[in-house]
C-alpha cells in the first residue's frame, strides 16, 4: 500500500479519523448513559490495563511506521541530502514577493528540488492544485536551508502560495499556475 | 429574584479568599466573551470578508487574529485556572493562601496586560500573531512602533502576573503551617514531583512495603505543583522573547536601526516554541489531568483508581513536556532530522500515552462508583474527556513527518486539534470545576436556571466540536490557518463553521445571563468591593493569609 499523492492520503486520513471520532463519541455517550443507570451494565469487552497501555504505545509508534512505509515523501525527505535531483529551482523571497522562474516545467516522476531563500521574514512555500488542495509545503526561514525535494506523481498546473504569515502584506503572495507537470497519459496516470 | 438582587447571593458574607477568586472568574468570563466574539468575527469574515469591523482589510483581520489567542488563553483561561488553583490549594492542603494581596495583583496584572495587548491591535493594528516569528514583531516597516511597545508591555504584565501566581502557589504549598507544620521541604518536594508515587510502584513490584502510605500532597495538588513548573518556564521564555522585541522596537523608536538578522530566525523559533509548547503540552495537559482526578474524586466521593500510577505519570509528563517542541518545526527544513524524529515524533507520541492514561484513570474512577447522578459537573467533565479524546489523536496524527508535509499550517491543526482541545476539552473541564466550586465560592447561592445551564452545555458542546470539525475538513482540502481568503474559497465549510461559532457565542450569553441573574448586579459589584472578612482558608477554622498572620 502506497499513497502516490496527497489527495489519496488525505482521503484515507479523512475516513480513518471520522471513524475514530464517531467511535470515541459513541463510547463516551454509552459510558455516560450507563453511568447513571440503576441496573449495572457489564462492559461489552473487558480491556486489561496493560493491554490498553500496549495499545496506545502500538498506535503511537505504529502510526509513524505506517506513514514511513506508505508515504513516499517521508524517506525521500530524510535522505534528500544523498539524492541528486533531476531539476533544481531557485526561489528567492523578499518584500512579500516570490522571485522564481515564470514557468517551472517538470516531467511526471522527476525529482525536483525547490531551493528557497528569504532575505527578510519567515515565509512559507506551498504547492496547490487548482481546487485549492495542498500538494506539499515547507517553511522558509531567513538565514536557513529551505530545500524541498518532491517527486510529482500527478500532472497538471499548480499554484504557489506562501503558507506562513509574514504580515498582512503576505496575504497576496499567490502565483497562479507556475508549476506545470506533464507526462501523464490520457487517464492522467 | 431579580436582575439587581439575584437569587440568594450576598457578597458581604464572602471571605477575602472567595472574593479574590470570584473577581478573577468574572474577568475570565468577560475575556472569554470577547475572544468568542473575535473568533466569530473571523469565521464570518471568511464567508463575507466585508463584514464590519474587518471591511475586507487583511490588517484588521490579522489584528484580530493576533489578539484572539492572547485574550482567550491569557485573559480568560489563565485567569480562570489561576483563580481556581489559588482557591483549591488552600482548600486541598487545609492551609491558608500565602497572600490574598498577591492574588489580587495577579488578576489585575493579567487584566491590564490583556487589555493593553488588545488596545495595541485595535488602535495601531499591531499584528505579528501570537507566534511572534522573528523578525516579524520587530518589522517597523509594517507595524507601528508604539503599537508594538504597548503590545509587548501588555504581554510582559501578563507574565509578571503569572510569576505572582507561581510564587503564591509555591509559598502556600511550602508554608510550614497546619497539616504541613512538621513536614520537611524535601518531603514536600518528593511528593510534589510525584517521586513518591513512582517509588510506591517500585516497592510494590519488588515486594517491599509502600514508600509513603500517606503522601504529603494530594494528587490534584501534585498536578498543580508539576504544571506550575512549566508555567514558570513558559513565562520566562515569553518574557525573554518580549524583551528582545522591546529592545529592537525601542532602538528603532530612538532612530537606531539594528540588524534584525543578528538573531537567527530558526534558533529563535526553537527557543520560542520550546517555551510556548510548555503551555499546550505541559501545563494544559498536566493541569487538566489534575482537574480530572480532582473532579472524579469529588463527584464520586471515592479514592482515585490507580493513584500511584497517576502520580508517576505526572512525573513522566514532566520530561515529555520539555522535549516535544520540534513537532512544531517538522516543516522547517533547516531543523536537524534527528530532532524531528526524536522530539517531533517519538517523544511527542508519549502524550498519547500520558493523556490516554489520565482519561482511563478518570473513566474507571467514575465507573466504579456507578450509578451516579448526571449532575452539571459530571456532564461537563464527560464532555471535557471527550474533547481531549478527539483532540489529542488529531495532533499526534499531524506530529508525523509524512502527514505534517500536507497538514502544516492548515485549518486542520487549529480546528480539529487546537479549538477542540481548548473549547471542548479544556473549557468543558473548567466549566465542571466552576459548577463544583460554585456553592463553595458563593455560599450556596441558588442557580437562576437549570434550563439555561443545560442550553449552554449543549450549544457549547455541539458548537465547539462542530466548528473544529468543519475547520478540520477545510484544512484537509488545503485551507490555510493564517490566511484571509476573500474570494469565496471553502465556502460550505466556512458557513458551517461560522454557524457553529455563533452557537458558542449564544451559549456564552446563556451562561452569563444565568450567572448574573443568580448573583445579581448588586452582588456582582459587591464582589469587587473590599472584603470585611480577611479569611484565606476554606473548610477549616478561619485563618487570614500567611502574610497577614506574619504581620500580626
Amino acid at each position: 500500500m502506497t499513497f502516490e499523492t496527497s489527495v489519496e492520503l488525505l482521503k484515507f486520513h479523512n475516513v480513518a479519523y471520522t471513524v475514530y471520532a464517531m467511535l470515541i463519541i459513541s463510547v463516551i455517550a454509552w459510558f455516560a448513559y450507563n453511568l447513571t443507570r440503576e441496573k449495572k451494565a457489564e462492559p461489552i469487552v473487558r480491556i486489561p490495563f496493560y493491554l490498553y497501555i500496549g495499545f496506545l504505545v502500538a498506535m503511537g509508534v505504529g502510526h509513524h511506521i505506517f506513514t514511513y512505509n506508505t508515504i513516499p515523501w517521508v524517506s525521500e525527505d530524510i535522505m534528500r541530502h544523498n539524492i541528486t535531483p533531476d531539476k533544481t529551482f531557485q526561489i528567492k523571497i523578499a518584500n512579500h514577493k516570490f522571485d522564481m522562474p515564470e514557468k517551472m516545467e517538470i516531467k511526471k516522476g522527476e525529482k525536483v528540488l525547490f531551493d528557497a531563500h528569504s532575505s527578510d521574514l519567515v515565509y512559507g512555500f506551498g504547492l496547490f492544485r487548482q481546487d485549492g488542495s495542498m500538494i506539499s509545503q515547507m517553511q522558509v526561514n531567513p538565514g536557513s536551508r529551505n530545500d524541498l525535494l518532491w517527486t510529482f506523481n500527478e500532472c497538471g498546473e499548480f499554484d504557489v502560495r506562501s503558507t506562513e504569515y509574514a504580515g498582512p502584506a503576505g496575504n497576496a503572495m499567490f502565483v497562479k499556475k507556475v508549476v506545470i507537470v506533464t507526462g501523464c497519459d490520457k487517464k492522467g496516470v | 429574584m431579580s436582575l439587581m438582587k439575584g437569587t440568594n447571593f450576598d457578597a458581604s458574607t464572602l471571605t477575602a479568599l472567595q472574593k479574590v477568586t470570584l473577581r478573577a472568574v468574572v474577568m475570565s468570563f468577560l475575556f472569554y466573551g470577547l475572544a468568542a466574539i473575535e473568533g466569530t468575527l473571523m469565521r464570518v469574515a471568511l464567508v463575507n470578508p466585508s463584514i464590519p469591523p474587518i471591511h475586507g482589510a487583511p490588517e484588521h483581520f490579522f489584528s484580530i487574529m493576533t489578539v484572539h489567542p492572547i485574550i482567550g488563553i491569557f485573559g480568560s483561561t489563565y485567569q480562570l485556572v489561576f483563580a481556581a488553583f489559588m482557591f483549591l490549594i488552600p482548600y486541598l492542603t487545609k492551609k491558608p493562601l500565602y497572600s490574598v494581596g498577591l492574588a489580587n495583583f495577579v488578576w489585575l496584572m493579567i487584566t491590564i496586560g490583556s487589555a493593553l495587548a488588545w488596545i495595541a491591535a485595535f488602535v495601531w493594528s499591531y499584528a505579528p500573531l501570537y507566534t511572534l516569528y522573528w523578525p516579524l514583531p520587530a518589522d517597523t516597516a509594517q507595524f507601528n512602533v508604539i503599537g508594538g511597545i504597548v503590545f509587548i508591555i501588555g504581554i510582559a504584565l501578563i507574565m509578571i502576573g503569572t510569576l505572582g501566581f507561581i510564587y503564591n502557589i509555591y509559598a502556600t504549598i511550602f508554608a510550614k503551617v497546619g497539616v504541613h507544620a512538621n513536614k520537611t521541604t524535601k518531603e514536600l518536594l518528593i511528593s510534589g514531583f510525584g517521586i513518591d508515587g513512582m517509588l510506591n510502584l517500585v516497592h510494590k513490584l519488588t515486594g517491599k512495603p509502600p514508600y509513603s502510605k500517606e503522601p504529603a500532597l494530594s494528587l490534584p495538588v501534585v498536578a498543580i505543583f508539576r504544571g506550575t513548573i512549566d508555567t514558570f518556564l513558559d513565562a520566562l521564555v515569553i518574557l525573554g522573547a518580549g524583551i528582545l522585541v522591546l529592545v529592537y522596537l525601542l532602538a528603532d523608536a530612538s532612530g537606531v536601526s539594528w540588524d534584525v538578522h543578528a538573531v537567527d530566525a530558526l534558533l529563535y523559533k526553537n527557543f520560542f516554541w520550546w517555551g510556548l509548547d510548555l503551555v499546550a503540552d505541559g501545563l494544559v495537559l498536566i493541569y487538566v489531568a489534575g482537574s480530572w482526578y480532582l473532579l472524579a474524586t469529588l463527584i464520586t466521593g471515592q479514592k482515585l483508581f490507580m493513584e500511584n500510577v497517576a502520580r508517576a505519570a505526572l512525573l513522566l509528563e514532566l520530561f515529555v513536556s520539555w522535549m516535544v517542541w520540534s513537532h512544531h518545526l517538522l516543516a522547517d527544513q533547516g531543523q536537524p532530522e534527528m530532532m524531528k524524529l526524536i522530539s517531533g515524533e517519538m517523544v511527542t507520541m508519549f502524550e498519547l500515552l500520558t493523556q490516554g492514561l489520565a482519561l482511563f484513570i478518570t473513566l474507571i474512577t467514575l465507573w466504579k462508583a456507578r450509578p451516579l447522578k448526571m449532575t452539571m459537573e459530571l456532564k461537563y467533565l464527560l464532555a471535557g474527556l471527550l474533547g481531549f479524546g478527539l483532540a489529542v489523536p488529531a495532533a499526534i496524527i499531524q506530529a508525523d513527518m509524512g502527514m505534517n508535509r500536507i497538514l502544516h499550517n492548515t485549518q486542520w491543526i487549529i480546528g480539529a486539534h487546537v479549538h477542540v482541545a481548548l473549547l471542548t476539552g479544556l473549557y468543558m473541564t473548567l466549566y465542571s470545576v466552576v459548577y463544583v466550586l460554585w456553592p463553595l465560592l458563593t455560599n450556596n447561592t441558588k442557580l437562576f436556571s437549570m434550563k439555561f445551564a443545560n442550553t449552554h452545555f449543549y450549544l457549547h458542546l455541539i458548537g465547539s466540536i462542530g466548528m473544529g470539525a468543519f475547520m478540520g475538513m477545510a484544512g484537509l482540502e488545503g485551507m490555510l490557518r493564517r490566511h484571509f481568503y476573500m474570494d469565496g474559497e471553502y465556502q460550505t465549510f466556512m458557513i458551517l463553521a461560522a454557524i457553529a461559532a455563533i452557537m458558542m457565542v449564544v451559549a456564552w450569553m446563556f451562561f452569563m445571563i444565568n450567572i448574573i441573574m443568580s448573583v445579581g448586579l448588586k452582588g456582582l459589584v459587591g464582589i469587587f468591593l473590599p472584603a470585611s472578612d480577611d479569611t484565606a482558608t476554606f473548610g477549616i477554622d478561619p485563618q487570614p493569609s500567611v502574610v497577614v498572620s506574619q504581620k500580626k
